[in-house]
């Protein structure tokens, strides 16, 4: 059997396995407990059902993960540049940079609310928040470890400081950036969600996903927090998919984590 | 030879912070169109003297010129080959040539025709749109010499450039260096490990002594010009490459 086929066919043979079993556990739960495992078609149904509140809570969720990823890709990439500039940089600002990381969202997020007032914006900084960090090691990582033989060739030709930095240090940072890209990729949607639970609104356009399960866990309707979970999954596979794509597009051509062309 | 030297060093000393003297006031002269060879045991500050040259690193004394000048006023006259091909992984070839080029300062306009020129010149003039990673180990060093020629140097500091490469291929890119030369006559200094290297290519080598670096010995090498497969059976180049390995091996235990 082609690999190519074994790579979709196992999967769905998982997946297919985990409904059986679901069903499974459902049969075998008492009927005043079959409420915790809503059936699979339940909460397709759900899904359905819901879809008015649900998809424009997700739009929302993903205008809020997108403005947070994207600001914290261009806070990231400056930041890093400015850190990789010399190591005292690093060393005064990394401790600030680590409590930043470390003060818990839910700590942060009433503070948000408290300043730019509950809804897209503090959804927004709270994406930019957990997307922020992975970014910034990253791709300071990327920008400092230029290979020492490249750096002299650039120092033979006289090269500028930013000649030096545009044409050799962000190019080699980029396998590294597109690393934090990656992982940021997946935190964005959550961050997003985790953001609108404890900063969202239902002002306006109404909330997001974060919103609509604080209603739905409120309302004891169940299989519509399943689909909720469902369309976040969904959510993270798109970013995840979306940065796959751009790093292939990248990186492709010239990065050994890639398939050579030909030889 | 009355020509003013190209390359001269007059007492250099080099020593890198506190530590032990890597140079010991070493004195040498290159006059234009020389093939210098260096060679001598790990420590003897071969790469030192390319650095130096290069103006990568500055002398702890004495004084330096290179075509009358400091090292550094005369970056536009000196190419370094380095051991690694150092090209840049993420450009084609022809980009990685013509980026050598932009940031020397050569206008835009004449890019293509120069980093044909070069390409061509090295046998690799159909591979420009290849990315480095598709080329193999002899090909990216037959660029990055290409690289080096396309800034067209009146100096060319060579370290190790082929000392990765298998025998074959380096025997092949020594003659190709050679055939290369015949067309610009560009001084070089090429530091190698390898005594049949040397004596292929130079017309003078200088065996180096270590802790300190200093001239031990300087050997002539009257071999004629153009050189081919056929130097290498000649019996004049064999005589040669037995008494510069064994005056390195005298160089060797001197510095024990």
């Amino acid at each position: 059997m082609s690999r190519k086929l074994l790579n979709v066919l196992l999967p769905a043979a998982i997946g297919a396995l985990v409904i059986a079993a679901w069903y499974g556990v459902r049969f075998a739960l008492s009927d005043d407990t079959k409420f915790l495992l809503p059936a699979p078609d339940r909460i397709v149904a759900a899904l359905i059902e819901q879809w008015p509140d649900l998809g424009r809570a997700a739009y929302n969720t993903t205008e809020g993960a997108l403005l947070g990823f994207g600001l914290s890709i261009t806070v990231s990439f400056v930041l890093a540049i400015l850190l990789s500039l010399s190591p005292w940089v690093r060393v005064g600002l990394y401790p600030y940079l680590m409590i930043l990381q470390m003060t818990p969202v839910i700590v942060i997020a009433p503070i948000l609310v408290l300043w730019v007032g509950a809804g897209l914006k503090s959804v927004t900084l709270i994406t930019f928040l957990i997307c922020f960090f992975p970014l910034v090691v990253n791709t300071t990582q990327g920008l400092v470890s230029t290979d020492r033989h490249l750096v002299e060739l650039f120092a033979m030709w006289r090269a500028s400081r930013w000649q030096q930095l545009w044409h050799l240090r962000v190019p080699a940072a980029l396998p590294y950036f597109f690393t934090g890209l990656r992982i940021a990729a997946t935190l964005a949607p959550i961050g997003a969600l985790v953001g609108d639970y404890t900063a969202g609104s239902s002002a306006g356009d109404g909330g997001g996903l974060g919103f609509q399960t604080i209603i739905y866990s409120n309302q004891a309707k169940y299989p519509a927090l399943f689909a909720t979970a469902a369309v976040t999954c969904v959510l993270g596979f798109i970013f995840t998919a979306g940065v796959l794509a751009l790093s292939w597009f990248a990186l492709h051509q010239w990065h050994d984590s890639y398939e050579r062309p030909d030889k | 030879m009355s020509a003013p030297p190209i390359v001269e060093f007059r007492e250099v000393t080099k020593r890198f912070g506190a530590g032990p003297l890597v140079l010991d006031r070493l004195s040498l002269a290159a006059q234009p169109g020389e093939f210098v060879s260096l060679i001598g045991p790990s420590g003897c500050g071969k790469s030192t003297i390319l650095r130096l040259i290069a103006g990568l690193s500055a002398p702890s004394g004495g004084t330096l010129t290179v075509d009358g000048m400091t090292p550094d006023d005369a970056a536009a006259e000196l190419a370094f080959v380095f051991q690694e091909p150092t090209l840049l992984p993420w450009l084609t070839v022809a980009k990685n040539v013509e980026l050598a080029l932009k940031l020397r300062g050569v206008p835009a306009a004449d890019h293509a025709v120069l980093r044909q020129r070069v390409l061509d010149l090295v046998r690799l003039g159909d591979r420009g749109d290849a990315f480095p990673r598709q080329l193999s180990g002899g090909q990216k060093m037959r660029v990055s010499l290409a690289r080096a020629l396309a800034l067209t140097p009146k100096i060319l500091l060579l370290d190790e450039p082929f000392g990765a490469l298998d025998e074959m291929t380096r025997e092949h890119l020594n003659e190709e260096l050679l055939a290369i030369r015949g067309a610009a006559a560009w001084t070089a200094f090429f530091v190698t490990h390898s005594v049949a290297e040397a004596v292929f290519l130079s017309n003078r080598i200088l065996v180096l002594a270590a802790n300190p670096g200093r001239v031990h010995t300087e050997i002539r090498v009257a071999l004629p010009y153009p050189r081919t497969e056929e130097t290498r059976l000649s019996r004049p180049y064999h005589d040669l490459v037995a008494d510069v390995s064994r005056i390195l091996r005298t160089a060797e235990s001197a510095a024990a």
